[in-house]
C-alpha cells in the first residue's frame, strides 16, 4: 500500500510537529502555510515553555502541573487530554533540547526554569525571552531535513480556502489558493489537520501576527465542523499600544521580578522617577499576595482595568500603567529577557532598564476553536484540527508558558493518530467532491472580484475591530453583546457591496483579505453569541452582571454550529469531562 | 490648526514584467506611526497624493514586532524592516523601495526562497535519532549557550545578504545568515556530527572565499547577530577543512 499523503495546513508549533511525526511514521506531507513556514506566529511566543522537570528542588510533579492548568483554566477544559499534555510535556521538553533549542542554562549545564503566571513553581523553560522563535526553528529545521529528503512538500504562499468533503460527510483533500498566481487548486488527501493558529484579526488590533485571522477554521465551520467556547477570548495583561498592532511584553518580564504599579495620586504628574515608592500602589501585590505579579492573565488583566477604570489611576490619566524591571540588574535583564527589552526600546523608544514601561491589556489568545475528540478529530471524519486553532487543552483562560507546550505536544499526538486513521480509511470514490468544491470557490472569487459597490473591506474590518474590543473582550455585557451582534449583521451586509480597489490577477493582496474578511465575519458571531449566552463569569469571560461562576448551568463546553440562517449559529451544551480534579472555587488572594 | 502630515514615496510595480513607477501618498500623522502602519492607512483609502486612485500596496509582513523577518525593504536607501521604521524617526519624504537583490514578485514583495534553499545546502540542523523519548540532551554549559543565542536569533530577513557587495549572480555568494547558521550547528555538540560536510558545502565557488569584508552585513543585521566574527570562524574552519581532505586524498 502506498504511503498515506497527509495534507497540514499551517507550519506553526503545531503544524510543524504534526508533520515530523507523519514523515518519521513514513507519511507523505503536503505542507500548506500563508507565509514561509519560518514566519508563522509562534515566533512571538516569548517566555517560555511549561514542563515540570522539577529540576529547581521544589518537589514539582505533572499533577501539580495538571491541577495548575485545569485551575486556572477554571475547570472548563476537558481533563483528560490535559493530563495527558502534563505528563508527557518533560519528554517533550527533553526532545526539544536533543533539537538544539538554545534554552538557558544553569551552572552546571542543565536547563534553566522560571517563574510564570498562575503557578507557585518554576516551571518555565526558556530561550531568552524569546522561547516561541527558538523552538519555531528548531521545528522548522526538522521540517527542512524531512523536506530535503522528499517526505514533505511546502506550499508556502499559498491560502488554505475549504476542505473538500465527499457524499459521505469525509474530508478528501482541500482546496487552496496560490497568493502569487491567485490559481485555484484541489489538492486530495487521505487526511486533513488544520494548525491554523489563533482569531486575533476579529478585534482589529491584537498581539497577534496578520495572518492570525481565523479564517481557515470559519470555512471549515461554515461546512459544518462544530466550534467550541468561542466566547474565550484571553486579554493579556501586559501588551505595548501601537497603531498598526499591539504588541506583546512577555509575562516573563514579571516572571523575573517585574513588578506592576500605578501612582497612588491620580493624575501625578510628575515623571516615575519623582514619585517615592510610599506613593507608588502596587495593586497586584496588595490585591493577591501569594501570588502578586504572577496571578493568571484574565485576573491581573482585570486588576489593571480596575485600577485605570474605577479608580481613575492610569499614568498620567491615560490607560496605562506601569510594569517596572528598573529595580534589576542590567546584566541579568540582558541574560534573560533580552529580546523583549529591545522590542520596547525600538518601538516605544525608552530604556526599560532604566524607565519603567508603559503597558495596557491586549488581545492575545484564543482559548476557544475548533470542536474536537480526544483523538484531535473534527466532528468531519477524516478533518482534523490542532494546536491554537482547537479548543481542547485551556479551558476559559491559558495559563502563561502552556501554549507552546499543547501546540507541539498536540501535533506530537496528532501525527500519529492520522497516520492510523489514513491507513483505515475507505478509498475514496471517484474525485470525493474535489471538482464541485472547487467550481464553488471558483464562483466565490468570481463573484468577488467582479462585484461593484462602495465598500472598503479594511475599513470594514476596522469598524469590525472596534466592536468586538468594545463588547467582546475583558468586560461584558448582554446589551453590548446584542449591539455587536447587530453591528455584525450591518458589516455582513455593507460586505456585499464591497468594491476592490484591486482587481488584478497577480499577487493581490486585498483581494486574499476580502476573501478572509467574510470568514471573519461569520466567526464574530459565533464569538458574540456564545458570550451572549453565557450568563456567568469564568476565566477570561467577565459579565459583572453574573459576577459568579455558575457550574449548574455553564460548567459545559459551548458548541457553535453553522446554519446560514439570519439569526446566526445554533447552540448547544456538552459535559465537561471532570473525572479527576472535582471543581473548586478559584481565587488567588491566597494558595490554593 | 494644519494636521501634521507625513509623506511617502513608494515604488511600485505590477508585475515582474510591468515598468516600475512612483506614488507618492500623504497621510495624516499620529504618533508611534510606522511605515507598515501607513500602509495599512493607504489599503484603507488607497489615493495619491494628487488624488487619483489607485491599489493597496502588496507587500510582505506577519508578526510586526521584528521577529518573523516578513517584512525586509529599503525605507530611505538602507533595508531594514518595516515594521520598526517609526515614522518620527524618518526623513520625509519617506522613500520606500523593494529589496534590489532578490526576483521581484510585486511592489515591495520579493522572493526570498534562495536563504531557504541554502539552508538546505548546508543542511542547517541538528541531526537527531528520532522524536521518540531517548532522554535529555547533551549538558551545555551557560558559556556555549550565550555564543549559540545570538546566531540562533537570525530571522532570515535577508538584509545582509541585499547590502553585500559580494552578494550577486557573478560569486554565487551564500551570504552571510547561512554561514552564520553554519557556525550555529558545528558548534552544537550533536549537530557537530555533520561539520565537515556543511564545510566543504561552502569550499567552492559562492562559499565564504566569496566574502570581501565589505562588513556591510554586520551594520545592517536588525537582530545584531555577530556575523563577521561568523565568516571569520567558519573562513578559518573551511581552509582547514580543504587542507585536512588535501592531505587525505
Amino acid at each position: 500500500m502506498a504511503s498515506p499523503r497527509i495534507i497540514v495546513v499551517g507550519g506553526g508549533l503545531a503544524g510543524l510537529s504534526s508533520v515530523i511525526k507523519i514523515a518519521e511514521a513514513g507519511g507523505s506531507v503536503d505542507l500548506f502555510s500563508i507565509v514561509p513556514v519560518k514566519r508563522s506566529h509562534s515566533v512571538c511566543a516569548q517566555g517560555g515553555i511549561n514542563a515540570a522537570k522539577n529540576l529547581k528542588g521544589e518537589g514539582d510533579t505533572t499533577w501539580q502541573h495538571f491541577d495548575d492548568s485545569i485551575y486556572g483554566g477554571d475547570f472548563l477544559a476537558n481533563q483528560t487530554p490535559v493530563k495527558a499534555m502534563c505528563e508527557n510535556a518533560p519528554a517533550v521538553i527533553d526532545l526539544l533540547d536533543r533539537m538544539g533549542v538554545p534554552f538557558n542554562r544553569t551552572p552546571e549545564g542543565l536547563l534553566d526554569f522560571r517563574r510564570f503566571g498562575g503557578t507557585l513553581y518554576h516551571r518555565t523553560a526558556f530561550a531568552g525571552a524569546t522561547t516561541g522563535q527558538q523552538l519555531l526553528y528548531a521545528l522548522d529545521e526538522q521540517v527542512r531535513r524531512f523536506e530535503s529528503e522528499g517526505k514533505v512538500k511546502k506550499y508556502e504562499g499559498w491560502e488554505f480556502l475549504s476542505a473538500i468533503i465527499d457524499s459521505k460527510g469525509v474530508a478528501r483533500g482541500i482546496t487552496a489558493m496560490n497568493l502569487r498566481t491567485m490559481e485555484l487548486r484541489a489538492f486530495p488527501a487521505d487526511a486533513v489537520i488544520l494548525a491554523t493558529g489563533g482569531v486575533g484579526a476579529l478585534f482589529g488590533k491584537s498581539t497577534n501576527s496578520v495572518v492570525c485571522t481565523g479564517s481557515a477554521q470559519s470555512a471549515v465551520f461554515q461546512q459544518g465542523a462544530y466550534y467550541a467556547n468561542g466566547e474565550f477570548i484571553q486579554v493579556h495583561p501586559t501588551a505595548i499600544p501601537g497603531e498598526d498592532k499591539l504588541r506583546l511584553m512577555s509575562e516573563s518580564a514579571r516572571g523575573e521580578g517585574g513588578r506592576v504599579w500605578v501612582p497612588r495620586k491620580a493624575g501625578d504628574k510628575r515623571v516615575f522617577s519623582q514619585i517615592p515608592e510610599s506613593e507608588r500602589w502596587y495593586f497586584l501585590e496588595e490585591w493577591y499576595p501569594k501570588y502578586g505579579n504572577l496571578v493568571p492573565r484574565d485576573v491581573a488583566t482585570r486588576a489593571i482595568f480596575k485600577a485605570v477604570y474605577e479608580y481613575g489611576l492610569g499614568i498620567d490619566g491615560q490607560p496605562m500603567v506601569y510594569l517596572d524591571l528598573s529595580h534589576i540588574d542590567r546584566e541579568t535583564l540582558d541574560r534573560k529577557l533580552g529580546g523583549i527589552l529591545e522590542i520596547y526600546e525600538k518601538f516605544v523608544g525608552d530604556d526599560p532598564h532604566e524607565v519603567p514601561m508603559k503597558i495596557f491589556p491586549g488581545m492575545h489568545y484564543t482559548m476557544g476553536g475548533l470542536w474536537v475528540d480526544f483523538n484531535q478529530m473534527t466532528n468531519i471524519p477524516g478533518l482534523f484540527a490542532v494546536g491554537e486553532c482547537e479548543y481542547q487543552y485551556h479551558g476559559a483562560n491559558r495559563l502563561g508558558a502552556n501554549s507552546l507546550m499543547s501546540c507541539i505536544h498536540g501535533g506530537f499526538i496528532t501525527g500519529p493518530i492520522v497516520m492510523k486513521y489514513a491507513k483505515s480509511v475507505d478509498a475514496v470514490e471517484g474525485d470525493g467532491g474535489a471538482a464541485a468544491e472547487l467550481a464553488r470557490q471558483a464562483e466565490i472569487n468570481k463573484a468577488l472580484i467582479s462585484n461593484q459597490g462602495t465598500e472598503n473591506p479594511f475599513k470594514l474590518w476596522r469598524e469590525l475591530g472596534q466592536t468586538m474590543t468594545e463588547h467582546a473582550t475583558v468586560i461584558r455585557y448582554n446589551k453590548g453583546l446584542q449591539q455587536a451582534d447587530q453591528k455584525i449583521m450591518e458589516l455582513m451586509d455593507r460586505y456585499k457591496s464591497v468594491n476592490l480597489s484591486d482587481k488584478s490577477q497577480w499577487a493581490n493582496t486585498s483581494f486574499a483579505f476580502a476573501r478572509q474578511l467574510k470568514n471573519m465575519l461569520e466567526l464574530s458571531r459565533v464569538v458574540v453569541q456564545g458570550a451572549f449566552l453565557r450568563d456567568e463569569s469564568r476565566g477570561a469571560h467577565y459579565k459583572p452582571d453574573f459576577p459568579d461562576r455558575n457550574d449548574e448551568k455553564f460548567l459545559k463546553t459551548t458548541k457553535a454550529r453553522f446554519t446560514g440562517e439570519v439569526e446566526g449559529p445554533s447552540f448547544e451544551f456538552e459535559e465537561v469531562d471532570t473525572q479527576f480534579i472535582t471543581p473548586r472555587p478559584r481565587r488567588y488572594d491566597a494558595a490554593k | 490648526m494644519a494636521t501634521k502630515t507625513v509623506t511617502l514615496e513608494i515604488k511600485r510595480q505590477a508585475s515582474p514584467d510591468s515598468p516600475a513607477v512612483w506614488e507618492k501618498f500623504e497621510l495624516e500623522w499620529r504618533p508611534g506611526m510606522n511605515v507598515i502602519s501607513a500602509m495599512m492607512e493607504i489599503a484603507a483609502n488607497p489615493v495619491t497624493v494628487d488624488g487619483r486612485e489607485t491599489t493597496p500596496i502588496s507587500y510582505d509582513s506577519n508578526c510586526l514586532e521584528e521577529i518573523c523577518g516578513s517584512c525586509a525593504m529599503r525605507i530611505n536607501g538602507k533595508a531594514r524592516m518595516a515594521c520598526s521604521a517609526l515614522v518620527d524617526n524618518l526623513e520625509q519624504p519617506i522613500k520606500v523601495e523593494p529589496l534590489s537583490k532578490f526576483p521581484l514578485v510585486r511592489d515591495l514583495q520579493v522572493d526570498r526562497s534562495v536563504l531557504f534553499e541554502n539552508l538546505k545546502a548546508v543542511q542547517a540542523w541538528v541531526p537527531i535519532d528520532g522524536t521518540y523519548d531517548l532522554g535529555p540532551g547533551p549538558r551545555v554549559f551557560p558559556a556555549q549557550q550565550e555564543v549559540s543565542y545570538p546566531l540562533s536569533n537570525c530571522i532570515s530577513c535577508t538584509c545582509c545578504m541585499e547590502v553585500c557587495p559580494q552578494f550577486n549572480e557573478a560569486t554565487g555568494f551564500v551570504g552571510a545568515a547561512t554561514i552564520a547558521q553554519v557556525k550555529l550547528f558545528n558548534n552544537h555538540p550533536t549537530g557537530r556530527v555533520l561539520a565537515e560536510e556543511r564545510l566543504r558545502a561552502l569550499a567552492g565557488d559562492g562559499g565564504v572565499q566569496e566574502c570581501g569584508f565589505a562588513q556591510n552585513c554586520v551594520e545592517v543585521c536588525p537582530k545584531q547577530i555577530p556575523l563577521t566574527d561568523a565568516i571569520s570562524d567558519i573562513s578559518r574552519d573551511v581552509l582547514f577543512q580543504k587542507a585536512k581532505d588535501l592531505i587525505r586524498s
